[in-house]
């Protein structure tokens, strides 16, 4: 690599990091709808079983895999109080580490991540951690998600009990 | 286990003299369940013993060990077991996950395919049907050690019915088709709906949770809970198209043994076969083949109770095979009197269409599992339940809802079909005398 494609590339890095960040402070502040608005029409959100987690929603079991309507409803469900699991809300600190940017294009690119994400509700702390895959598309407002796959490290959910919560 | 003895129903006037925990009042039509069955040590002790040591619990289902060799390891009844297809016989075997020798584990890997189970701390090597066939250095052993008594322990009996495997702890128990009673009847329904042969789709749900096991035997067939506590997945229906217009109805029958069910129309739809807008337009030709073709395999009327009909069934003591918006498997264990783990599965159609299966897999997350629009809301409900029962103060649940008429599918008869079962098993140790 040259030194201006590592400069390049660097910057891409710290641009998709930034994403990252401000996308985990909305999750955070549970400015939902905020962060429903960082999602392009045709995206997808996953997240594989933890025996599975090269898992394909097509074909395998998943603990989530949202469309951008399910998503949507998942926004208006953790929006209400009638979301019982999750009213009144946990606080949560998505932390994310290990930020690679791979496969950059000129209209997309490709992210992976280290994610620890605490959750605390009612004296109850949990822990989940995994590798965030992402694929990111530049637009004239900035980088907006296409997909934000969330694969976790935990052999299974006995510590966290669910996934109510969006990693 | 005996069978055909009728539970101990209990007058309320004797109540005082026996301290029973379970009451069922008929001239009141009252029945209740005191909450120590639910916080007690003790009763979790004899519980144990009395329901997890001497029933039939669900091991795993035999596709997910089609080939000789194939294994699967877990917990059953909360001990480390495994099952293999064994090489040479083709046969299930089912074995106490340890190593006769010294006790470790000889069976260290979720799942796979073996010929050998070697256990690492001595490297003694048991084959797939359970012989020991090596020991290093075997002729240090003097005469007396028979190496042929050393195989690999099975677990006391181990049948299956229609690919689901069960095994028990306990010798005498009844055959497991005579345990099923009732409840045979309803996993036909769901294996033949499923063209007659089906399997577990890849990626388990493996969960736990901080309240009574019980309480999620009655949560996984409770129909009046669903209108208030899954009021969000209801307005998801909604605002996907589907048409809440008749609601939730049908009713609850007792299958013997402490197995239920209920079976029930509802407003969402059925992978094999009630369409429903979020299955999409184009589904729509393909789920009215699929209902053709159990019509023409099965007549009109078992072809409805296929399609249209919905079963929460309950196996007891602790498996649930719900045949909903999908299909999905679910046993669970409990570690202590107010925790459960629970492992769940979707059950499928062998060789489904991918199209069928994708969209199969998209109405189970819908409602289903721990990132499902309704069970992390269950879990919530449970423990909330487990949390007031230490606020004292109330004594007992009431579990009346329904009594004195046919039973509904949003009564509460089949969880009494549990209760009384449950209270029968437990005898002596299920009055609160011992309780405390």
């Amino acid at each position: 690599m040259t030194a201006v494609a590592a400069q390049q590339q660097a910057l891409l890095r710290q641009q998709v990091e930034e994403f990252l960040y401000a996308e985990a402070a909305l999750l955070d502040a549970w400015a939902l709808d905020d962060w429903l608005l960082l999602f392009d029409e045709d995206a997808k959100y996953e997240v594989p079983c933890n025996d599975a987690p090269d898992g394909d929603p097509a074909r395998d079991l998943m603990l989530i895999d949202d469309n951008y309507v399910r998503l949507a409803a998942r926004v208006t469900r953790l929006n209400s109080r009638r979301a019982h699991r999750e009213y009144p809300h946990s606080r949560t600190n998505h932390q994310v580490f290990n930020v690679r940017v791979r496969d950059a294009s000129a209209e997309e690119l490709s992210a992976t991540a280290s994610f620890t994400v605490w959750r605390f509700r009612a004296g109850r702390t949990s822990c989940y951690v995994g590798q965030y895959r992402y694929r990111l598309r530049r637009s004239d407002a900035g980088l907006r998600i296409a997909a934000k796959r969330a694969e976790l490290d935990m052999t299974d959910l006995r510590s966290v009990a669910d996934v109510a919560i969006i990693l | 286990m005996s069978t055909g003895v009728e539970p101990r129903i209990t007058p309320a006037t004797e109540v005082a003299a026996q301290l029973p925990i379970v009451i069922e009042d008929p001239v009141a039509q009252r029945f209740r369940v005191h909450r120590s069955a639910m916080t007690s040590t003790e009763i979790y002790r004899a519980e144990v013993e009395r329901i997890f040591g001497k029933s039939w619990l669900y091991v795993g289902h035999e596709s997910e060990i089609p080939e000789p060799g194939d294994f699967v390891r877990r917990p059953v009844g909360g001990r480390p077991i495994f099952m293999v297809r064994g090489v040479k016989t083709g046969n299930v075997n089912v074995f106490h996950n340890t190593c006769t020798h010294r006790g470790a584990l000889v069976c260290r890997q979720e799942s796979g395919n073996s010929k050998v189970f070697q256990c690492f701390y001595h490297a003694w090597t048991f084959d797939s049907e359970g012989r020991l066939k090596g020991v290093p250095h075997r002729d240090s052993y003097a005469g007396g050690v028979n190496f042929d008594e050393l195989g690999l322990q099975r677990v006391a009996r181990a049948e299956s019915y229609r690919g689901f495997v069960f095994a028990s702890f306990d010798p005498e128990i009844e055959d497991l088709t005579s345990y099923l009673a009732g409840a045979k009847e309803y996993i036909d329904l769901v294996v033949d709906g499923c063209g007659g042969s089906v399997e577990m789709a890849r990626g388990t749900n493996q969960y736990s949770f901080g309240a009574n096991w019980k309480l999620l035997v009655e949560n996984s067939f409770d129909g009046y809970h669903a209108e208030s506590t899954h009021d969000t997945y209801f307005k998801y229906l909604v605002s996907i198209g589907t048409d809440l217009r008749g609601g939730v109805s049908g009713r609850a029958v007792d299958l013997g043994n402490g197995h239920a069910v209920i079976e029930y129309s509802s407003p969402w739809g059925r992978p094999v076969a009630k369409w429903e807008p979020l299955f999409g337009a184009e589904a729509r030709t393909e789920i009215d083949r699929l209902r053709a073709d159990l019509v023409s395999r099965h007549g009109e009327d078992r072809a409805h109770t296929m399609a249209e009909v919905n079963r929460n069934l309950l196996i007891y003591p602790n498996l649930i095979i719900n045949d909903i918006m999908a299909v999905t498997v679910r046993t669970f264990y409990p570690p202590a009197p107010d925790a459960v783990d629970v492992t769940a599965w979707a059950l499928a159609p062998s060789n489904e269409l991918a199209s069928l299966r994708h969209r199969r897999l998209d109405s189970f997350l819908t409602f289903l599992g721990p990132g499902g629009f309704a069970t992390p809301d269950d879990l919530e409900a449970l423990e909330s339940c487990q949390q007031g029962f230490a606020s004292g103060g109330v004594e007992w649940n009431d579990i009346s809802r329904g009594m004195g008429r046919s039973p509904r599918a949003n009564d509460e008869e089949q969880m009494r079909v549990f209760w009384r079962r449950w209270q029968h098993q437990m005898g002596a140790a299920a009055d609160r005398a011992g309780a405390q």
